[in-house]
């Protein structure tokens, strides 16, 4: 048996076949390679440069203190608050409203084409340019509402382009919920929101937390959208007086630090902060992920 | 038939969309015995069984006619509060399905739902579920314990106590040992010899020599009708109709 196998491996009138084989094989191995080096290269050259950059100009005066032209110094206290209070509203806002939307269209709706329909215009949702959003958030809440350029505004336009995120990931977990749990639940003389409430949720939970970190994350990383919605002031807040009063997060800082006051410097700094932000916040979700499905 | 009747069937007929799964199905099922449906895959025999539930309900496009009383009150009549029938007509489903909880949660989901609360109370349907259960000896000391960590044996008896815990008068086997070793079939089968002194019991079973240990009355189910319905010595050892015969005696399956 042995023997017959290792002679028709050998045949020689294959050999010509077996050494382009071998040839193609190392060529595409070399390629692939290639292709991994650059992405990962440039990935720890990015990640290099900015912390680099960043850390010379990462102090503490910067992370406790607010600009003031007056005294001529250069803060983003604000911008670090600012960024928490808009985590805050976005999140209380959207995910009441996310989840029960989910809630509602996985274990209540009837009506399949119109689930399709939702999910469809939430995949959509997903797709489109933060700055149309941006657009959109400036019409209605500035405009059409009255509100002044401040964090609610802002985060009722983020609310919007979260929503869908949020939504769509507590869909795939409640999904994800074997039926017989719903079925037990039933058997047992609980009603529909009973069944939800205890069984459903409890067990779809690490879905709606990973979803909803990846959604801060989000958050944190927006410019666009705030730009019309949220603005540019760089002047420290409460949180009430936040709501209506141009208040920047971290992100359009950077944008106003790098290119209208030329603090190249600042806004390295402020990248390098979110950068950091960004890898807690993934780090987050991955473990919270798996810690909850114990 | 001497005994009581606790589920008279009355001309039911079932569609899952143009499908008829049940066709005019009467039958009067007798309380405190074990009643197997049997019939080979598709016959409809699961269909029936969750139509004494409603866990057909769930089914979308399904319709039902005809009637379906417990003690006699038809549960299918307009202003039947469904989660009521459902804790008198308890069901345990093919595989175990306890919640990824504790088995004391587990056992205290029923009662809680129906509003039991008090703690010595809790504790004291957990205990006498799980003693009626026959499965109080292997867990009393892991009560706290995920009720997943468990065998399938122990999981599949787990959900027996956790049905008995909302104190039905019927409970409703779906298979329910079709997944299992026959030691642990065995045990639920002693269970259920058991358990027709508090209970009735309705299960459904592909398995003859289950059914031939131990019902004592049994419906063959054939295409979606109901072919014969009597004592289980009758349908094993005397079959009136032939397509009955050729069925127990493993003709056709």
């Amino acid at each position: 048996m042995a023997e017959m196998m290792t002679s028709s491996v050998s045949t020689p009138d294959d050999s010509g076949f077996a050494f382009r084989r071998k040839v193609k094989n190392h060529v595409m191995k070399a390629v692939l390679y290639g292709s991994a080096t650059v992405t990962v290269s440039l990935l720890l050259f990015l990640i290099g440069y900015l912390t680099y950059k960043g850390s010379q100009y990462i102090t503490i005066e910067l992370l406790t203190s607010q600009t003031s032209y007056i005294k001529g110094t250069i803060g983003i206290l604000p911008n670090l608050v600012n960024t928490l209070y808009l985590i805050f509203i976005t999140m209380v806002l959207a995910l009441p409203i996310s989840i029960g939307a989910a809630v509602y269209l996985t274990e209540y709706a009837t009506n399949r084409k119109l689930v399709k329909l939702v999910e469809f215009a939430a995949g959509t949702l997903v797709g489109i340019p933060s700055i149309v959003f941006g657009l959109v958030g400036m019409l209605l809440f500035t405009q059409l509402m009255g509100l002044q350029q401040g964090l609610l505004a802002g985060g009722l336009t983020l609310v919007i382009m979260i929503m869908p995120t949020i939504m769509r990931t507590t869909q795939e977990s409640l999904k994800s919920v074997p039926n017989a749990y719903r079925e037990g639940a039933l058997a047992l003389g609980a009603g529909k929101w009973r069944t939800i409430r205890t069984v459903v949720l409890p067990n779809a939970v690490n879905g709606i937390v990973t979803g909803s970190i990846l959604a801060v994350g989000r958050i944190v990383s927006e410019s666009a959208a705030l730009l019309f919605t949220a603005g540019f002031g760089l002047v420290l807040h409460g949180f009430i007086q936040s709501l209506e009063a141009s208040s920047a997060t971290l992100t359009v800082a950077l944008y106003v630090y790098a290119s209208e006051r030329g603090e190249t410097g600042v806004a390295f700094a402020i990248a390098l902060i979110l950068m950091i932000v960004t890898f807690i916040l993934n780090i987050a979700a991955t473990y919270g992920a798996s810690k909850l499905k114990k | 038939m001497d005994t009581k009747t606790i589920i008279d069937v009355e001309k039911l007929n079932l569609w899952y969309g143009d499908h008829h799964a049940l066709k005019d199905i009467s039958m009067k099922i007798p309380a405190n015995r074990i009643t197997a449906l049997i019939g080979p895959s598709g016959c409809g025999k699961s269909t029936f069984l969750r139509t004494i539930n409603r866990m057909n309900d769930l089914v979308e496009g399904v319709k039902i006619t005809g009637s379906i009383r417990y003690k006699g009150e038809d549960i299918y009549a307009p202003n039947v509060d469904v989660n009521n029938v459902r804790k008198n007509i308890g069901m345990v489903f093919q595989k175990a399905n306890l919640f990824p909880m504790s088995i004391f949660d587990n056992i205290a989901y029923g009662p809680r739902t129906h509003g039991i609360t008090n703690k010595a109370k809790l504790n004291e349907i957990v205990e006498r579920s799980l003693k009626d259960a026959a499965i109080w000896d292997e867990v009393k000391d892991r009560l706290k314990d995920n009720a997943l960590g468990f065998s399938g044996g122990q999981q599949q008896r787990l959900c027996i106590a956790r049905t008995l815990a909302v104190q039905p008068d019927i409970v409703l086997m779906d298979e329910s040992t079709s997944a299992l070793d026959p030691i642990s079939t065995g045990k639920i089968e002693d269970l259920c010899t058991r358990l027709k002194e508090k209970y009735t019991v309705i299960m459904v079973t592909h398995n003859m020599q289950q059914a031939v240990r131990i019902s004592d009355y049994c419906a063959f189910f054939l295409l979606g009708d109901l072919v014969e319905f009597g004592t289980g010595e009758q349908i094993f050892s005397n079959p009136q109709n032939p397509k009955t015969e050729a069925y127990v005696t493993g003709r056709f399956g």
